[in-house]
């Protein structure tokens, strides 16, 4: 099982530690090269407009698109945001995923917040909530095609979303200790 | 299922989204912009980058709430203020404007010579300078969600953000060598909160995010700084003082990510025109200096 964090800027290495405790030695990403051999790819959190513009610099997004066409890809906050297909602005993204996202969608810092939220597909999901840091995030404003809902907040915005192999969250499953979120990709990555 | 906000996880987490990014300092509307399209992950708003404050003299003040305000509508980007070190009021000014961080900054002149801000009363987050680890858990448990080393602003040269940056790292290497009967010493040698010296020791860094600033003028700076081991840095007056700011924003960009790609660092290297003049840290009297306000 090889997994690669894409480590052009952001939190990667908050996934890194959280790969690493449950048992798989994750390498990082900066250039298109380094894809090679990989079964799943993260994207971390960072400044999706940084990322984009660094992936396009380094030649790394055409790579990108053909490795999710067959591998398994996670987006975390800026990187559901590259995931998707519609940013509503003008900036560089993958395309992968039929989401609409909308950047800074609950405001700026001072209306970051933490919750729990129900996810029955995670293990023990219903009964332990998966606790939700929302920082500056995005949300999926819609789903189209054959991606569809994983995760609502209370008042139905849509904040996890999957399409095959692909999955975006809004919130940042790397900044917990809770490791289902990472156990359930890794499980993605064998399908 | 009660929402949290404004939680130290949130106000740390932020910083975290940063890493590996360079935050520059902008002046107008414009620059924001330039930054933004760099490939900056944030910009600080302010008056006057710190060579011209240094050139200038007087007392240094936060920058005026409207050009703050128009520098927060020109970019998606997080954006940044500085308030003087102590002075809670222009802290609680920059809050309600919504900033999304806000520097404690010792370029300014301080407002008070003996504390700094209460920070844990603020919803946003803030960062704060220092020199060595005491400096910086002293600020962390003020409130601070995340440490720049100061370097020497408004110089172009990068000897004190190193001397800063080692100083800080070293500290941190020997206090994880120290058996435990000692830490209570080290903790009182360097002045520090003796729960925040055990929570860096069991850690091995920092307990929140930890960049460079202060005289980083060069791609190779950048990636100096980061293979000593910061999670980022900040590019004061050496962005917007130099010959090609867009280009050595986006070189400086390319450089910390690259950081440890010495054909990426040549690459991005190569004809970036005039660097920022710069004034080495040995010509400017001690009186100067910007680094020694903090305490």
């Amino acid at each position: 099982m090889n997994i690669g964090i894409l480590a052009l800027q952001g939190d990667f290495l908050e996934h890194f530690v959280i790969m690493q405790s449950i048992g798989v030695v994750p390498s990082l990403v900066r250039l298109p090269k380094e894809l090679e051999n990989l079964d799943g790819l993260i994207i971390p959190g960072g400044e999706s407009t940084t990322i984009g513009k660094l992936a396009v610099a380094y030649h790394l997004i055409e790579p990108l698109r053909e490795f999710g066409k067959e591998h398994a890809i996670w987006g975390t906050c800026a990187g559901a945001i590259f995931l998707s297909k519609d940013a509503m602005r003008d900036q560089p993204l993958l395309n992968l995923m039929d989401i609409q996202v909308e950047r800074n969608a609950f405001g700026r810092q001072v209306d970051s917040f933490e919750i729990d939220l129900p996810a029955p597909f995670l293990e023990r999901g219903e009964e332990h909530p998966f606790h939700a840091v929302f920082i500056r995030a995005p949300i999926i404003k819609s789903v189209s095609g054959e991606a569809s809902v994983l995760l609502t907040i209370p008042d139905g915005r849509i904040v996890a979303a999957q399409q095959g192999k692909c999955l975006a969250t809004s919130f940042h499953p790397e900044l917990t200790s809770d490791t289902r979120f990472h156990q359930y990709f890794v499980e993605l990555t064998k399908s | 299922m009660e929402q949290q906000v404004a939680t130290f996880k949130i106000k740390k987490g932020l910083a975290q989204m940063l890493k590996g990014g360079v935050i520059m300092d902008v002046v107008t509307p414009d620059h924001a912009k330039i930054a933004e399209d760099s490939g900056a992950v944030a910009v600080m708003a302010l008056e006057r980058v710190p060579a011209d404050i240094r050139a200038d003299g007087g007392v240094a003040r936060m920058s005026d709430p409207e050009l703050i305000l128009q520098i927060m509508d020109a970019v998606s980007i997080p954006v940044m203020a500085k308030c003087r070190i102590g002075h809670f009021v222009e802290a609680q000014i920059l809050e309600s404007l919504g900033v999304d961080y806000i520097d404690e900054s010792e370029v300014l002149t301080p407002a008070d010579e003996a504390n700094h801000i209460y920070k844990h009363d603020f919803k946003i987050p803030f960062v704060c300078g220092c020199r060595n680890l005491g400096e910086a858990l002293r600020r962390v448990g003020e409130g601070a969600a995340m440490i720049r080393t100061k370097g020497e602003a408004g110089t172009g040269d990068v000897v004190e953000a190193v001397r800063h940056a080692r100083t800080v790292l070293g500290e941190i290497r020997r206090l994880q060598n120290l058996p435990e009967e000692e830490l209570m010493a080290f903790a009182k040698e360097i002045g520090a909160p003796y729960a925040l010296v055990l929570e860096t020791r069991e850690l091995g860094r920092m307990p929140v995010v930890n960049f460079a600033a202060g005289g980083i003028a060069t791609p190779a700076d950048a990636a100096l700084m980061m293979q000593l081991g910061v999670d980022g840095v900040f590019v004061g007056s050496g962005i917007f003082k130099s010959g090609d700011p867009a280009k050595r924003a986006n070189a400086i960009v390319k450089a910390t990510t690259h950081f440890n790609n010495p054909e990426i660092l040549a690459e991005v290297s190569r004809n970036l025109g005039e660097a920022m003049v710069g004034r080495q840290i040995t010509d400017i009297p001690e009186a100067e200096l910007i680094a020694s306000r903090g305490w």
